[in-house]
């Protein structure tokens, strides 16, 4: 007895499981993020002037340590500013620093967000800018 | 060779301490007295036309192998490889997790770590990596493997007639490996070399040529039985004439041979045949097929084969309706679980119907045997014996489950029920040494010789020790069970361990409580001893 | 024995992947070479070993019954334990694989002045479901990056892993298989040094996996919670493998690397393993079959006829015998 149906039934189901992520890809476009800077906000300011918190690089990949620090900061300790590594000050808000210059959180924050699959739960407390979905919409 | 004394026999075990030397530098085996069987003898070989037929003694230097034994095992392994996925699943997918490691009966009683069932069946799989896998052969000795040489061959030899496939360990695998099925396979190879034991071969060749183990010719046979009948008639007053070799009986009985000949299995046989009188039941006896028994089982699945054909030939010859088999434990795991495989389909046969009570026995409509427990507990459960329970009031027992009836095949209710019927007192063992976890009496798959008796003892000790629990806590003072490897075990192993326990087969103990019709008071018991209450006391 | 030179290995394989990374700079072949050459592996190696073993035969039908079998008589049959039908087995074997039912079982043997004790023993069981669902756990999360969008199942299974919303040193949220995995991981490393049986039969080929999947975890974990990488950009790499679009985006840092290749590795070295217990456990035929032996007939494709006694030459070597004791013969 060799219950070979069985077995091949058993591989067929591997190989679907194993290759799914392949499978899943056939007819799909191979999409790339692109997080927007050029709100209206942002455009304003001079070329030079055009800087972040931080360098680029870091908040690429420490922003959300950053926003927890902060977060830490001005409700536990009640202290509400952030003096850069520049030695510039900034006050520690996400809606009154960040959101000032990313207005766009639909193509800043969820572009990269949604696309690792990240679900940041700075929107249980703050309110979700509107303006945003108001535009997409009246497009 | 005289044993220690009991307290001091293990005191040597302690299973938290492993050897120094990692376990493939321990090189040659030492064969210590008491702890291996002798080798087999030519004649035994030959007999039954087994390769290599000398008779070969365990501690010569010189095995007497033939010129290119080490092909021979290497082509063995592949065979097997390529004809039993058990055998190759088993030896690819251990991971070494050590839950088998304390399970064993003969690694508690030893301590030494190659009776570890993950270790035996490394010996094997470490050769076996060597010439079949690819990391075996690149990475050598830290890929798990190692070369076939005469000391490996001996350790194999040493280590695989120290196990008695009672399959307790593959219970607790997380993935079922069977270290009975790898002792099988490596015993199957040892005997491509000749590499039998005498206490297995000698049995195999007496069974090919008399039908039993113990070379009963069929005229002894006879008065074997002729003898136990007179034993019954003056216990009982009735006079039992047992049919041997009748054709158009009804049904085949076949029980091992140990019921023929020692005690207490004799006593066993009585009761079985004390029981047939009893509700006239229309059997024979076969002095060909006279042996439920299958030590071929410990040599090769083929000299399993060659031994048990006869079974259902003599039912066919005998014209029988189908075939009833006596209380035996590897015997029952052979007949459920290969006879079908290898006699089938047995279509001159007829799905078992008890003639007493009418049921249908449909678990067995193919192979068309049914185990005497079954047989006996419906026959209980319909009212058809009347018993004097009171009659075995002496005896507080307890059940030692049979490995092989329990692990392969599940029948844990049937003797259980019929002891409760037939007894009024008794007590199971602890449950983790029960039932599917039970535990081995030590002398299994041929190794209850004499000469192997300190191993016996210490492999035996876990069931000891469990009976000696309820020696201690109940009074219990008889082991009853269902095979006659633990009828010829136990007792040695109870009068070392738990001396005023006995041991009886449970046929014994229903036949003793039995009212027989026309029956004359009863005043001693199948042993002949004065029943409780009745004098002597 | 061994521990050594697995360790050695796995540090080894780390250092292989830094200074081709950081050093050398073969980043493609760290990014792209690698993982696809392993997937290939893997996926061949395992259907080549399963159509292996499956091209052996299960000539006869040997479950180990571990429950009161089904009879014709009125005793309740353990129909997971020792069952008699296909679906008892799939009941079986659904608890084999998804509880570890065997390994529940295990027990715990201990000698005390010349006594046995034999008691429940979880440890073992618990340290292997903690291992294996949390490994399953991590797998699946991490489709999300072999996904454009993941289904809901991997998105609940992630966010579950994450409720206890707790951050360390301000990282993002901690994962609880992450410390059970490590948990896990060090017991079953623990128990292969500490406990002697177990060291004793322990192979290279025992701790090479455990240290490996450390390395494999504790990378990950570094990543997540320590040293922050660019995880767009991984993503980025990933469904470039995915799409068959490969690429090796700016910004990668090694630890990523070492992370990738360690998988790289697990992923190829799994079919020529004790890994394969995976497949294996579904063709142990201890386990997967019925115990229906006496009822139904078990074919074995190579059983061969064997020469055996037949009842005539017995009578006549014990004619004359049988015949004085009056015992019926065929042949006068």
């Amino acid at each position: 007895m060799y219950d070979g149906g069985k077995i091949i039934f058993g591989l067929i189901i591997f190989l679907v499981l194993v290759t799914l992520p392949f499978t899943l890809s056939i007819g799909k476009d191979y999409t790339k993020v692109n997080p927007k800077i050029d709100t209206p906000e942002i455009m304003k300011l001079p070329e030079t002037e055009r800087k972040c918190v931080e360098s680029k690089d870091f908040m690429r990949k420490e922003h959300m340590k950053m926003l927890i620090e902060w977060r830490d900061a001005v409700v536990r300790d009640g202290k509400t500013l952030y003096v850069n590594s520049q030695g510039k000050t900034f006050n520690m808000s996400l809606q009154n620093t960040c959101m000032q210059c990313h207005s766009n959180k639909s193509k800043f924050c969820d572009e990269c967000h949604n696309y690792v699959k990240v679900k940041p739960y700075c929107w249980d407390c703050h309110i979700e800018p509107k303006e945003n979905i108001k535009k997409e919409a009246a497009l | 060779m005289a044993l220690p004394r009991p307290e001091e026999l293990i005191s040597d075990v302690n299973l938290k301490k492993m050897p120094s030397k990692p376990w493939m530098d321990t090189l040659p085996v030492e064969f210590k007295p008491g702890f291996y069987c002798y080798g087999a003898k030519g004649k035994n070989l030959a007999y039954v036309d087994m390769p290599n037929a000398r008779d070969f003694h365990v501690t010569d230097p010189d095995w007497k192998l033939p010129e290119d034994w080490k092909n021979i095992v290497i082509q063995g392994i592949k065979q097997r490889i390529e004809r039993f996925r058990t055998f190759h699943v088993f030896m690819d997918i251990c991971v070494r997790c050590g839950a088998c490691a304390d399970k064993c009966h003969f690694f508690i009683g030893t301590g030494d770590p190659k009776n570890m069932p993950v270790l035996r069946a490394e010996l094997l799989r470490s050769v076996y990596r060597k010439y079949f896998t690819s990391s075996g052969k690149i990475f050598g000795r830290n890929g798990g493997a190692r070369e076939l040489d005469l000391d490996v061959l001996k350790e194999l030899w040493y280590y695989f007639y120290q196990c008695t496939e009672c399959r307790r360990c593959s219970l607790f695998c997380p993935y079922g490996i069977d270290t009975a099925e790898i002792t099988i396979m490596a015993r199957e190879l040892l005997n491509l070399l000749g590499l039998n034991t005498d206490w297995i071969s000698g049995p195999v060749a007496n069974c090919y040529r008399t039908g039993n183990h113990l070379g009963i010719e069929p005229h002894t046979m006879k008065s074997t039985l002729e003898f136990m009948c007179n034993d019954i008639e003056d216990i009982t007053g009735i006079r039992i004439e047992p049919p041997i070799n009748k054709k158009g009986a009804e049904i085949l009985f076949v029980t091992p041979s140990g019921d023929l000949f020692a005690d207490p299995g004799i006593y066993n046989c009585m009761g079985y045949m004390m029981l047939f009188h009893e509700i006239g039941l229309d059997y024979t006896w076969s002095t060909f097929a006279c042996e439920g028994g299958n030590f071929g089982f410990f040599t090769s699945l083929e000299m399993a084969k060659r031994l048990h054909s006869k079974i259902y030939e003599e039912a066919k010859r005998l014209k029988v309706k189908w075939i009833l088999g006596g209380e035996c434990g590897h015997m029952w795991r052979v007949w459920h679980q290969y006879h079908d495989t290898w006699f089938g389909p047995i279509d001159f046969l007829e799905v078992p119907v008890s003639p007493i009570t009418g049921t249908k026995f449909e678990h067995a409509k193919s192979t068309k045997i049914v185990h005497i427990s079954e047989f006996t507990a419906d026959l209980i459960r319909h009212g058809v014996l009347k018993f004097d329970k009171s009659r075995n009031d002496n005896l507080i027992v307890t059940f030692h489950d049979s490995c092989n009836v329990s692990r392969g095949m599940g029948m844990f209710e049937e003797p259980r029920y019929i002891i409760k019927n037939v007894c009024n007192h008794f007590y199971d063992m602890p449950d983790e040494t029960i039932r599917e976890q039970t535990f081995c009496c030590g002398s299994g798959s041929g190794l209850n010789a004499g000469e192997i008796m300190e191993q016996r003892m210490r492999g035996g000790f876990p069931r000891a020790n469990a009976v000696r629990y309820v020696h201690e806590k109940f009074g219990v003072n008889l082991v009853a069970n269902i095979c006659a490897i633990d009828r010829a075990a136990l007792p040695p192993l109870m009068n070392y361990w738990v001396p005023g326990v006995r041991v009886s087969g449970v046929t014994e103990l229903v036949a003793n409580a039995m009212i027989m019709k026309g029956e004359k008071e009863r005043e001693m018991n199948l042993r002949m001893e004065p029943l409780p209450g009745k004098g002597g006391e | 024995m061994g521990i050594g030179l697995a360790l050695i290995t796995v540090l080894g394989l780390i250092f292989f992947a830094y200074f081709g990374t950081a050093v050398v700079g073969l980043n493609a072949l760290f990014a792209i070479v690698f993982p696809y050459a392993a997937f290939i592996i893997f996926v061949l190696g395992f259907i080549y070993r399963i159509v292996k073993w499956g091209k052996s035969p299960v000539p006869y039908r040997i479950p180990t019954t571990a429950g009161q079998h089904y009879s014709s008589l009125w005793f309740k049959q353990n129909k997971i334990d020792n069952p008699s039908t296909a679906w008892g087995v799939a009941l079986r074997m659904f608890f084999e694989v998804f509880t570890f039912r065997s390994l529940f079982r295990n027990t715990k043997a201990e000698l005390l002045q010349g006594r046995l004790y034999v008691g429940s023993s979880k440890w073992l069981w618990l340290g292997a479901i903690a291992f294996h669902y949390s490994f399953l756990v991590i797998f699946l999360r991490h489709m999300r990056f072999f996904t454009p969008e993941t289904p809901w199942v991997i998105d609940t299974i992630e966010s579950l892993d994450s409720f206890l919303q707790v951050h360390i040193l301000g990282s993002p949220l901690l994962y609880i298989t992450n410390l059970t995995i490590l948990a896990a991981l060090l017991y079953l490393l623990g128990r292969r040094i500490l406990d002697p049986k177990i060291k004793y039969i322990s192979l290279p080929s025992d701790y090479f996996p455990l240290f490996l999947i450390l390395g494999i975890i504790t990378t990950g974990i570094l990543m997540r919670y320590f040293f922050k990488v660019d995880v767009t950009a991984i993503k980025e790499l990933t469904l470039g493998l995915v799409y068959f679009k490969p690429v090796v985006p700016k910004g990668i840092g090694s630890l990523f690397y070492i992370h990738l290749f360690l998988v790289s590795i697990l992923f190829a070295y799994f079919p020529f393993s004790k890994l394969m217990h995976m497949g294996g456990v579904f063709l142990s035929p201890t386990r997967n079959l019925a115990n229906n032996n006496r009822m139904e007939r078990h074919v074995n494709p190579w059983e061969y006829p064997v020469k055996h006694r037949h009842y005539e030459e017995y009578e006549d070597e014990f004619r004359e015998k049988m015949k004085k004791a009056g015992i019926p013969v065929e042949k006068e």
